[in-house]
């Protein structure tokens, strides 16, 4: 019998199971510090302090939508509707500061700030309430919302933009907290919160459950409907804070920005080894993957590159990484 | 002397630093049913896979098909002498139906030539006639038992000419009398001169059908024995390598009144169930599947609403809208669907163990410590003695033995006293079903309730207090193991 069960196990011994988190992060680690290397040798000025502050400018508008597409894909769902609740979060703080609010003086932006978070959280809200009782695929109901979403902010904002966002708002978007830029320090903040939330509350432990075995969670006595309309307020709340900076750092809101994102975000949680399947991935090596992409970004810019060249590069990259990391989920 | 249909000799295979098979030898006669038998990992599988032409074992190996004497045989050989294996999972295609999927190599020989669903059809009707099973070639095999599934598997094989056919644990999850109907297609097979393996670890079936027993231990050949005289006892003895003696139960003490059901019912699963559970008592409830046991069982468990009946805990009335208010209440339920239900494979032993608990392990608010989550499991771990290499491993790659064992800890962790086991044995070995039972039965002494359901006869004999039997959704009989023979319960089990 001992060596029954010492070969059953190590039949199964894979790093995906056992350290599969080592070895992802460690991927993401060594890409980071590759493209760094890579982009220091052959682009000028990429060791800048300039370069390193525009580059934390311009991450965390991608990276904050990643962090609330990553939630999601762990619970075995997706949630498309990423980027047009972060549009419908930008419009309500925007409207509300320039509208209802803007007689409430010093407390308007707060207000209006929460109001927006909790507008993308509604979003979520929603979705999850219709993906735990009518049981219909994520994907069928996030797109559904997608739609939805895009259509109701076009139609109220007529398909044009709102913008002139007092100083005070524009401030999240352009200053700086001990040199490192706002939008950067809120997303680290977002992206450790998250990782705590996932790590070492019942809600995340939940969501790891489902995502592997939503049926057999719901038998071990967890309120899987309470945990997959959690799950998806949390991803809504973590888009709307992503309308709140790419609102701050455009100050105009437009319904259908930053859609390009949309696919990125779910390929840079696969990149980052989260599980297609659910059940599986961690949000460091998310983190790290998303800067290796800023990286590139602002790299070829400077080499002079065109913008588009620069998207199929990171396409190239993801592709990639995907290569690199087979070997090591290759069973032992 | 009988006709050979295969013969393997020196048969040894090495994975890594682990030696699988060593020197085994195989026969197989014409027209045979042979039972392959053997606990799990003792290498069965892998000398299948290997006679099939998937592996190929270590230099040394002799293989004979009828005259034929080869060194080696790949998967295509196999297929070409007629050598076929149904593995569990069957490899159906559950959207097409039963005619299709018989006739399925054709549309594979020839994706472009469309096939006449009436050629198919009558087909299937020959190959079903064949084996004299009774199947409609017209449904889905999505809406068919498992049993009906694996007569069509056969069906597919059969259809490909097979000479010799191989079962995988063919009646794992088929009802005793699915399992009748099963071995007497196996008699009719080989009648017409078909060998039939069958890697089963039910025993008492395996001595009823089969000619001989080829039994293996731990990657080598025990030996192979007629199974004319074999009794069950020396068959488990020869499986683990060691005698087991089971002992009644003896008439145990019991407490007081603890669980009360009064005319349950839920529309279409069972009717007017009533029944009474004392603290202490093992309550064994037999019945076959589809008898309505695992609905009740829902049912207590608060999956399900009554849509009828009353139920009472200590007196008060028990109203469950969730299966989170019945763990409140005490109840815990061990699903017979380990795989799917019991527990979350891919996820890490530890977090299987503190799934039910977590509010507990939360501390302070708001943090769920990792570290009582590990002190958790280890302590369930060395109770319940679980064979655990790592608890960060998915409980997948555990035994069903010892996957049993991470259920019953993480039930027994919400300290419940009515604790219901599904068929707590299904896909666990003879060695380990011992193990099992030796801790329900200390959970009782402990004063623990606990409802057997099951559909074997010997389970339950053994091991319950008071055995009621469920038949079509009713409680037909009430009997306690001292009045009644196993082998009455049996017969009352599967009439």
């Amino acid at each position: 019998m001992a060596s029954d069960s010492t070969k059953t196990v190590s039949s199964a011994l894979s790093p995906k199971q056992i350290g599969g988190d080592a070895i992802e992060l460690m991927v993401m680690a060594l890409l980071l510090a590759a493209s760094i290397a890579l982009f220091s040798f052959m682009a000028p000025g990429f060791l800048s302090t300039g370069n390193f502050s525009s580059m934390a400018l311009q991450l965390p508008e991608l990276a904050i939508l990643s962090l609330a597409m990553f939630v999601p894909i762990i619970s075995g769902g997706l949630n498309l509707s990423v980027t047009f609740t972060a549009n419908i979060a930008g419009l309500t703080t925007a409207w509300l500061v320039k509208g209802a609010l803007v007689s409430a003086g010093f407390a308007s932006l707060p207000l209006a700030i929460a109001a927006g978070l909790a507008a993308g959280g509604l979003s979520g809200f929603m979705i999850g309430v219709i993906v735990a009782y009518v049981g219909a695929h994520p994907i069928l109901v996030t797109l559904g919302a997608m739609i939805f979403l895009r259509g109701l902010g076009e139609f109220l904002t007529r398909g044009g933009d709102i913008s002139g966002m007092p100083e005070a708002f524009l401030a999240i978007g352009n200053s700086a907290f001990l040199g490192i830029p706002m939008p950067m320090l809120i997303f680290l903040v977002a992206a450790g919160v998250l990782a705590y939330i996932m790590q070492f509350t019942r809600a995340g432990f939940a969501i790891h459950m489902i995502g592997s075995n939503l049926k057999a969670t719901e038998y071990s006595g967890i309120n899987v409907k309470k945990v997959t309309i959690i799950l998806y307020t949390l991803s809504g709340v973590l888009a709307g804070l992503a309308g709140m900076i790419m609102l701050a750092r455009f100050n105009s809101v437009r319904v259908g920005h930053g859609e390009s994102y949309l696919l990125i975000t779910i390929l840079a949680c696969f990149m980052a080894g989260a599980n297609p399947f659910g059940g599986f991935g961690r949000v460091l090596p998310l983190v790290l993957g998303l800067m290796s992409l800023q990286v590139i970004a602002s790299g070829m810019n400077l080499m002079g590159a065109s913008q588009h060249l620069a998207t199929a590069v990171w396409g190239a990259f993801l592709i990639a990484v995907m290569i690199v990391r087979a070997p090591f989920l290759k069973k032992t | 002397m009988m006709d050979i249909a295969i013969s393997a000799k020196h048969i040894s295979k090495v994975f890594g630093q682990v030696r699988v098979l060593d020197d085994v030898a195989f026969e197989l006669r014409r027209g045979e049913v042979l039972c392959l038998a053997g606990e799990n990992g003792c290498g069965k599988s892998t000398l299948i896979k290997i006679i099939n032409g998937v592996y190929t074992p270590e230099a040394g190996a002799e293989f004979q098909f009828g005259d034929d004497k080869v060194s080696g045989v790949t998967p295509h050989d196999a297929r070409h002498r007629g050598i076929h294996v149904i593995w569990q999972d069957l490899a159906l295609f559950p959207h097409l139906t039963v005619a299709e999927n018989i006739v399925f190599d054709d549309y594979v020989a020839s994706p472009l030539r469309p096939l006449s669903r009436k050629k198919a059809h009558d087909e299937a009707r020959r190959i079903i006639g064949k084996i004299g099973a009774d199947l409609d070639p017209d449904m889905l095999v999505e809406d068919l038992s498992i049993a009906k599934r694996q007569l069509v598997a056969i069906c597919r094989v059969m259809r490909a000419e097979a000479k010799i056919i191989f079962m995988d644990e063919p009646t794992a999850s088929l009802t005793a009398r699915e399992v009748k109907a099963l071995l007497d297609i196996a008699r009719t097979l080989s009648a017409q001169g078909i060998s039939i393996v069958f890697v089963s670890h039910r025993l008492s079936e395996v001595l009823d059908v089969c000619q001989r027993v080829t039994v293996l231990r731990n990657g080598k050949l025990v030996g192979t024995y007629p199974t004319e005289g074999m009794t069950q006892a020396r068959l488990s003895e020869l499986m683990t390598g060691r005698e087991l003696t089971q002992e009644p139960r003896a008439a145990g003490k019991v407490g007081e009144l603890l669980l009360e059901l009064q005319g349950l019912s839920r529309t279409g699963e069972f009717e007017d169930v009533s029944l009474k559970l004392h603290r202490g008592e093992i309550l064994g409830l037999a019945g076959l599947l589809g008898a309505g046991r695992t609905e009740l069982a829902h049912v207590i468990f608060g999956m399900h609403a009554p849509s009828s009946g009353r139920m009472f805990k200590d007196g008060k009335p028990l109203a469950l809208s969730s299966n989170r208010d019945a763990v409140a209440a005490g109840i815990a339920y061990v699903s017979e669907d380990r795989l799917n239900l019991g527990l979350v494979q891919n996820q890490s032993i530890n977090m299987n163990t503190a799934a039910t608990v977590l509010p507990e392990l939360e501390a302070p608010r708001f943090f769920l410590s990792p570290k009582r989550i590990r002190q958790l499991t280890a302590d369930w771990i060395a109770r319940l003695q679980t064979k655990v290499s790592n608890a960060e491993l998915p409980v997948s790659s555990l035994s069903g033995g010892n996957q049993q064992r991470v259920v019953l800890a993480k039930w027994l962790a919400t300290k419940p006293d009515v604790l219901i086991l599904d068929c707590p044995t299904v896909g666990v070995d003879v060695g380990a079903k011992q193990g099992i039972f030796t801790i329900i039965r200390d959970l009782a002494d402990q004063g623990m309730s606990i409802i057997l359901i099951s559909d074997e006869a010997g389970e339950l004999w053994y091991n319950s207090d008071r055995i009621l039997l469920l038949r079509d959704g009713r409680l037909v009989e009430e009997a306690r193991p001292s009045d009644i023979k196993e082998e009455e319960l049996e017969g009352m089990i599967n009439a």
